[in-house]
């Protein structure tokens, strides 16, 4: 019998890097953080190393970004050592948003000191002394358990005015967010830390010479602070050890939708797509099919199954449309409309668009309206043809991040199911019987007992009596008027002798 | 967020002298918008115009300005929710069997629109999508109460039992 | 508390923990009792049932169990997770509410007896 998570399947194939501490120490105790090595780290390069030594240990383990982009952090981290300033910042984007994605929650809320530790080593790489953290407000038990670690940290002196005894001081404030999601873009999320509206704003000037306040600051994300301790510890081989050539280490994933192990894993970059679904994940439920993950959220795309042996890292999945993103992975079966889907994020996109930029605020909308005209059965063919155009254009033109990947939920469902599409137009038809407008109820006259209950429960009255009586029933069956019908589904809810279907 | 929130401010002097003091607190600190605003939503339950001039006046920041960064993000309201929130759907399926009359009889009765709070700060009104109740059409909601198959003339009868 | 300066002083507040951790694995230190309070945890009821282990734990008076908080254990799906390391070992007991997280008290650290029926590998059977 197994009796403990670590002899499970799920367990097996996972490398906790960035999640070694989580669901193993008390995230509110300092002293446990230390056991488990804590602060070793920037004691380390503080009483040893050179600020040099730090860059090129972070360069030498092939270290990327963590929240999408994937940009190397040793050369970013280079690049803001080199801006000659008397003061600079580092910040820590912790705004995540993507709808079904909670890695960085669960790095701040299991191991804050992680993060705390791995700003003062950054900080003292690039020569700076103050360092912010913006989370969204959405996150109380996270901003909670931050705060702890900080104040733990200065009771300790590990923050604050010659740490280790050394001339290198560094102090922490947390930020929240307020609900906007073009804040995990990190020139909103600086402006918003001046206290403004959260607007991107054009590159150059780059973050490293002109970020918070008009001060150099350098910005990562949650997940790569949370792997620097462990890297400067064990040695930029050992991370490098992990992972491909161009994907050096692990990767956090929040799995969810049709799979039966949802939850949070962090394996090796380089796993594959069909290793995650199938031996970590436990596959599918209820004996469906697989049929695409959607990677990235709404900036991702999505893998078809036959492309479920791709291994999951920053160029292969960017070769076939879809990304590593900041680690969302849903994945589909055969229930799920891919049409609906990629109307999904637009939804998203349309409302979260800042509006700064035009590309972005009219094309995102413009976008949806076609996507909506596939899905109620109004498009043409030459629609499908426009739509991809726009998509282009909203790509090579809006200002920021969000507009510029908004089209891919888009593109990379056009590029593999393109004839879920074309079925939506010519046909007329879902193929997966999710898009509402394009159902009918019927009702199968042999299994109607007459009984009329989806009749008094249907909003539009559009149910109504037959002539027919099915052999061995006393009553008529009932047969639905399709041109009034709303598709709300109520008759196929009550009718208790499975006599409703949808088509 | 349009209309100017007509609910008579009844901010009291603690909770001005709480405001005062975190702008006080955060004085120091650079781009202290955001917390402070935050903080006094989180004193007051939303950010009335009064509280909007005094933050105004007292950080040297335009009124402009504070309703901008107010109307950007989600997280911040202008008008104050109420103690009971009414939310009327107008998903398809309650929409044709007439909810846009059920909420034009509760915009009658309290004589406030959708997304506002009557001027004694009891009741709020908004409109939802689809809440997955079509069987029930039209739908009603008053904070956890539900309220199904309604017609206008019921309205009255129901706002009724949470004036007294 | 005195302000760590170098690396001794961490090493010493390393000594000091290691058994509370069971770092060592040679069951010389404590008995851990963990419950995932991450927001997952939480809002699938880990609140009450950590209340409910230490107040079974304070009612047996066992001596030598530390019952303590964490983060996200990572398989939301079998959330409340109540871990207990005890002598290297771990056992990881899933979808916990109170009675069963005292019964797991009872049972499992004041009689020595792993309840199969409530661990991971039972309610993977299950499924």
């Amino acid at each position: 019998m197994v009796t403990s998570l670590n002899e499970t399947k799920f367990y097996a194939k996972q490398q906790r890097v960035a999640l070694r501490n989580c669901g193993v120490i008390n995230p509110e105790d300092i002293e446990e953080y230390i056991a488990r090595d804590g602060y070793s780290a920037l004691c380390k390069v503080l009483t040893e190393w050179t600020p040099e030594d730090v860059i090129k240990c972070i360069s030498d383990s092939g270290l990327r970004g963590r929240g999408g982009a994937g940009f190397p952090t040793g050369f970013k981290w280079s690049l803001s050592a080199k801006t000659k300033a008397d003061v600079k910042y580092v910040c820590c984007n912790a705004d995540e948003g993507d709808p079904g994605a909670f890695m960085d929650r669960s790095v701040l809320e299991g191991d804050p000191h992680a993060v705390v530790e791995a700003m003062a080593i950054a900080a003292y790489a690039i020569g700076a002394c103050h360092g912010f953290i913006y989370v969204r407000a959405e996150y109380p038990i996270a901003v909670h358990r931050l705060q702890i670690a900080i104040g733990q940290a200065k009771e300790y002196g590990l923050l604050g005015e010659h740490i280790f005894g050394t001339d290198f001081n560094f102090d922490l404030e947390v930020r929240l967010g307020a609900g906007a999601f073009v804040c995990g873009e990190e020139t909103a999320l600086m402006t918003s830390i001046e206290g403004k509206r959260g607007e991107p704003r054009p590159r150059p000037p780059f973050p490293s010479e002109k970020g918070i306040f008009g001060i150099p600051t350098m910005n990562n994300n949650v997940e790569t602070y949370a792997n620097v301790p462990q890297i400067i510890l064990r040695g930029a081989e050992w991370f490098a050890s992990m992972g491909t050539e161009t994907a050096r280490g692990t990767k956090v994933f929040a799995l969810g939708g049709k799979i039966n192990n949802t939850g949070l894993l962090e394996i090796p970059m380089g796993t594959t797509l069909r290793e995650i679904v199938e031996d970590i994940g436990g596959g599918v439920p209820d004996g469906k099919k697989f049929k695409a993950a959607q990677m990235g959220g709404p900036s991702g795309g999505c893998v078809p199954a036959a492309l479920i042996d791709t291994p999951v890292d920053y160029d292969s999945l960017t070769k076939i449309g879809a990304m590593v993103g900041s680690g969302g992975l849903i994945v589909m079966d055969e229930d799920n409309c891919m049409v609906d889907i990629a109307k999904f994020f637009l939804e998203f996109t349309v409302d979260e668009s800042c509006g700064k930029c035009t590309p972005c605020r009219i094309g995102t909308r413009r976008l949806l309206e076609y996507l909506n005209k596939i899905t109620s059965g109004k498009a043409t063919l030459q629609d499908l043809d426009d739509m991809e155009q726009l998509c282009l254009h909203i790509k090579s033109n809006s200002l920021c991040g969000l507009g510029q990947t908004a089209p891919n939920p888009v593109l990379s469902t056009l590029r593999y199911f393109r004839d879920e599409y074309v079925a939506h137009i010519t046909e007329g038809r879902c193929p997966a019987g999710v898009c509402k407008d394009l159902l009918t109820f019927v009702i199968d006259k042999d299994k109607c007992i007459g009984c009329g209950n989806c009749a008094r429960n249907c909003p539009v009255n559009t149910i109504v009596k037959t002539d027919y009586v099915a052999q061995g029933h006393k009553l008529p069956s009932y047969e639905i008027k399709t041109d009034k019908c709303i598709k709300c589904g109520a008759c196929m809810a009550n009718c208790k002798f499975g006599a409703i279907s949808k088509k | 967020m349009s209309t100017r929130c007509k609910i008579p401010f009844k901010g009291t002097k603690e909770q001005e002298e709480k405001l005062l003091a975190l702008i006080e607190s955060l004085k120091d600190k650079k781009g202290p918008l955001m917390p402070v605003m935050q903080g006094a939503q989180e004193i007051y339950g939303y950010l009335p115009y009064e509280v909007l001039a005094l933050i105004s006046e007292k950080m040297n920041v335009p009124m402009a300005d504070l309703y901008g960064v107010a109307t950007f993000y989600a997280q911040f309201t202008l008008v104050p929710k109420g103690e009971y929130q009414i939310a009327v759907c107008l998903g398809t399926a309650c929409y044709v069997k007439g909810s846009a009359n059920v909420i034009d009889k509760v915009k009658e009765i309290l004589k406030i629109d959708v997304g506002g709070c009557t001027d004694d700060g009891k009741f709020s009104l908004d409109a939802t999508r689809c809440i997955g109740a079509c069987g029930l059409a039209p739908v009603m909601t008053i904070n956890d109460d539900v309220y199904g198959r309604l017609t206008p003339d019921q309205v009255p009868g129901i706002l009724e039992k949470y004036m007294g | 508390m005195n302000q760590i300066k170098s690396l001794a002083d961490l090493q010493a507040i390393k000594e000091k923990m290691a058994h509370k951790l069971q770092l060592q694995g040679d069951g010389a230190g404590e008995t851990r009792v963990v419950v995932g309070m991450a927001t997952c945890g939480i809002a699938a009821g880990a609140r009450p049932v950590l209340k409910a282990v230490m107040d079974k734990v304070a009612e047996k008076k066992l001596t030598n169990v530390s019952v303590t908080q964490t983060g996200c254990i990572g398989i939301c799906r079998l959330e409340p997770i109540v871990e207990i390391l005890e002598d290297g070992k771990k056992t990881t007991y899933v979808k916990m509410d109170p009675e069963k997280a005292a019964k797991v008290v009872e049972e499992h650290l004041a009689g020595h007896r792993v309840v199969e029926e409530f661990t991971i590998g039972a309610a993977e059977k299950e499924e």
